[in-house]
């Protein structure tokens, strides 16, 4: 048995003619904590879509605990796909039902469990978020720290072998981000489960990760534990962690020359040319 | 030369896109369902919304469709002195033409607009997206059993439509104009076939509950998720649907009726 | 909403789409009026059936106890040889009746009156009624008359 859960091996993956990712490899290893850092619009979002087989890369080879995620059938990627939870960014909680039959929906897809054991489950996994009391409300109802935290019920509720999280920290208040920060921490040392977590906040990833990756323009600009990464002197590295405006990452978009572009006249449609 | 080009690339474009949507409408119904209760209590749910919610709306206008249709009739029947065949009128146009036709464009109004909206925001709030994730295929849980409640809803409300606008037209025709109530139905059922009239029409609303359904769950499917893109593909499942209903209907009359 | 009252709910809209079709089937259609299951049939020659179309009425004073079958041409008369779905219990028609073809109203249906004879032996499956009268054609009645009336004013 490897002793990633999640092998990369470069693998490519091209939206139109632009390059998302290119010739890319990365481990996650079993068992810990991974971050993915990178700043928005690198596609990190992508990265875990592929891993859940939802895109195919273009070449290379996307190995999910042994099989090469790609190649699957739908049969089998459905089949490998009950050992994954997956936390999205926007919860994605079914809003025609309610808190604990969200939670309990897994159970009852995947497993022959009965109800009073579903129950139980759901609760415990309720408990273990704070939102046992909420089990009866609708999602329309919980606020987005809430229902994040619910939708983490969720994806735990089959004790998934992985578990990917898209920007969990993202628009969350100080308090409910510090709740999911030791969430996710505690989950992953209780069960000993595999987490993959998809961010741009480095302060509170760095502070959970094991292993860490940054991306920038499809490449992986530097690997290793949250120490090696911060003591990296890669320029690109430290304006990412730095949060720098100025630096190899540039912060304004392909234009002409400022000055230049000023005394252009625009066009009919009101573009400059 | 671009000209051609450019009509080359569209009708591929299409050509996939049909094959697309052909391929999506197969995988979605050729699943057998997981666990024949929870496939039953989804479906009954979709029944639900897709056509108890659309009974009000077809029962009104078929009973004013009904009336207009004896009162137009009665006007010109007068005149030869035929009046008693406004029944006759009344049930042929109905069950043969109205019925489908008019039941189908209500139904892509009310419901396949709202089964695109609801798919459409399923996506775009990725909750179709967990559903993979979490090894439950979107096919087999929301696509399937909507697009056969539809089949199912469609035909029947075609039948009440006739049934309502066959009683609003009897009121019209009987009870207000005073036509002999015997004579309105005799020459109804003298001219009624159940076999052609009642059973084509059941036929039509059924080709006309696949067109249309599948047109609304694969626009909500495919749709861009996001706000616009949403608003474009409800607007696009009416009036895709609207026209091949109306395309579809000339094809079925053509078929079922036609000498030829 | 509660799942049971979802489930009363479609419950009644299918009990309600079955209504309609029975509905449409006996008070629109008619179909309980003629029933389909037990007929019996027997066979007339006409020399001309006018307009007369597979499934018009056949009737005796005017109650439909029937249905025609199917027209064909009789190859060596010459003549239309119709059969026609005589309802089983009304296997009551005595051998000398005689078979016209009629129109309900001036420009209404053609349909297939008996008038009954008076004869004690009853038409059974596959016997003829031999006693026919065509239908009356517009344009020979309009030509018969004019014909009538020049001949008249020579006498």
């Amino acid at each position: 048995m490897s002793n990633y859960f999640v092998d990369i091996k470069n693998m490519s993956f091209y939206r139109g003619d632009r390059a998302i990712y290119d010739d890319i490899s990365i481990q996650i290893p079993r068992g810990k904590i991974t971050v993915i850092m990178g700043p928005s619009g690198t596609g990190k979002t992508t990265l875990l879509r592929l891993i859940g087989g939802q895109l195919k890369p273009d070449s290379g080879d996307i190995f999910l605990d042994g099989k090469n995620v790609p190649l699957l059938n739908r049969k089998d990627l459905y089949a490998v796909r009950k050992k994954i939870g997956m936390l999205f960014q926007s919860g994605a909680l079914f809003t025609d039902i309610n808190v604990f039959d969200n939670v309990a929906f897994p159970l009852r897809e995947h497993t022959d469990f009965s109800e009073s054991i579903i129950r139980d489950i759901v609760l415990m996994k309720l408990q273990s978020v704070g939102l046992r009391g909420a089990a009866q409300l609708m999602p329309s109802e919980l606020s987005g720290g809430m229902a994040r935290r619910a939708a983490l019920a969720r994806a735990f509720a089959l004790d998934p072998e992985l578990v990917m999280y898209d920007e969990p920290f993202a628009g969350q208040d100080p308090i409910s981000m510090g709740v999911v920060v030791s969430l996710i921490k505690r989950l992953n040392q209780s069960v000993g489960m595999t987490s993959v977590l998809v961010s741009h906040d480095v302060a509170e990833s760095l502070s959970i990760a094991d292993y860490a990756y940054i991306l920038s323009e499809g490449q992986v600009v530097a690997k290793g534990t949250p120490e090696e990464i911060k003591k990296s002197t890669d320029e690109r590295v430290v304006q990412f962690l730095g949060g720098l405006p100025d630096g190899p990452v540039p912060f304004h978009f392909d234009a002409p020359d400022y000055q230049q572009h000023m005394n252009m006249y625009p066009n009919k449609k009101g573009a400059l040319v | 030369m671009t000209f051609v080009q450019n009509i080359g690339a569209i009708t591929l474009d299409w050509l996939i896109s049909v094959g697309r949507s052909g391929l999506f409408i197969v995988q979605s119904i050729l699943h057998k369902p997981k666990s024949l209760r929870v496939a039953t209590q989804l479906f009954i749910k979709q029944l639900y919304s897709v056509g108890v919610l659309s009974l009000v709306i077809i029962m009104v206008s078929g009973l004013f469709i009904g009336m207009v249709l004896a009162l137009q009739g009665y006007t010109i029947l007068v005149k030869f002195g035929s009046e008693q065949a406004v029944g006759q009128l009344l049930a042929l146009t109905l069950l043969r033409e109205l019925s489908p036709v008019v039941a189908a464009l209500l139904f892509a109004g009310r419901a396949c607009s709202a089964l695109t909206a609801e798919i459409g925001l399923m996506k775009a709030t990725e909750q179709l997206s967990s559903l993979e994730m979490m090894g439950v295929d979107p096919y087999r849980r929301i696509i399937a059993p909507r697009f056969l409640a539809g089949l199912v809803c469609l035909p029947i409300l075609s039948l009440v439509f006739s049934t309502v606008g066959v009683l609003g037209g009897e009121f019209v025709a009987v009870d207000w104009l005073g036509i002999h109530g015997g004579s309105f139905w005799s020459l109804m059922q003298q001219s009624v076939y159940f076999s052609t009239d009642v059973v084509n029409g059941v036929i039509k609303a059924f080709c006309f509950a696949i067109a249309t359904t599948w047109i609304a769950v694969y626009q909500g499917y495919e749709c861009e998720p996001t706000s616009e893109g949403i608003s474009r593909a409800t607007t696009r499942t009416v009036v895709l649907g609207s026209l091949s209903i109306l395309a579809l209907d000339f094809i079925l009359t053509a078929a079922m009726f036609g000498d030829f | 909403m509660k799942s049971k009252q979802l489930e009363l709910f479609v419950g009644l809209f299918i009990v309600l789409g079955f209504a309609s079709l029975a509905y449409l089937a006996i008070q629109v259609s008619g179909l309980g009026s003629i029933g389909k299951g037990d007929v019996y049939q027997i066979q007339a020659r006409f020399e001309d059936i006018g307009g007369l179309t597979e499934r018009a009425k056949v009737s005796v004073s005017g109650v439909t106890i029937g249905e025609v079958e199917s027209i064909v041409l009789d190859k060596e008369l010459y003549m239309a040889l119709v059969t026609l779905n005589i309802n089983t219990d009304m296997a009551v028609i005595p051998v000398d009746s005689a078979a016209a073809i009629l129109t309900n109203g001036l420009l209404g249906e053609k349909y297939i009156g008996i008038s009954i004879g008076a004869e004690e032996e009853y038409l059974k499956n596959g016997d003829e009624i031999t006693d026919t009268q065509s239908a009356l054609v517009l344009e020979t009645l309009i030509s018969q008359f004019l014909f009538e009336s020049t001949s008249g004013d020579d006498e």
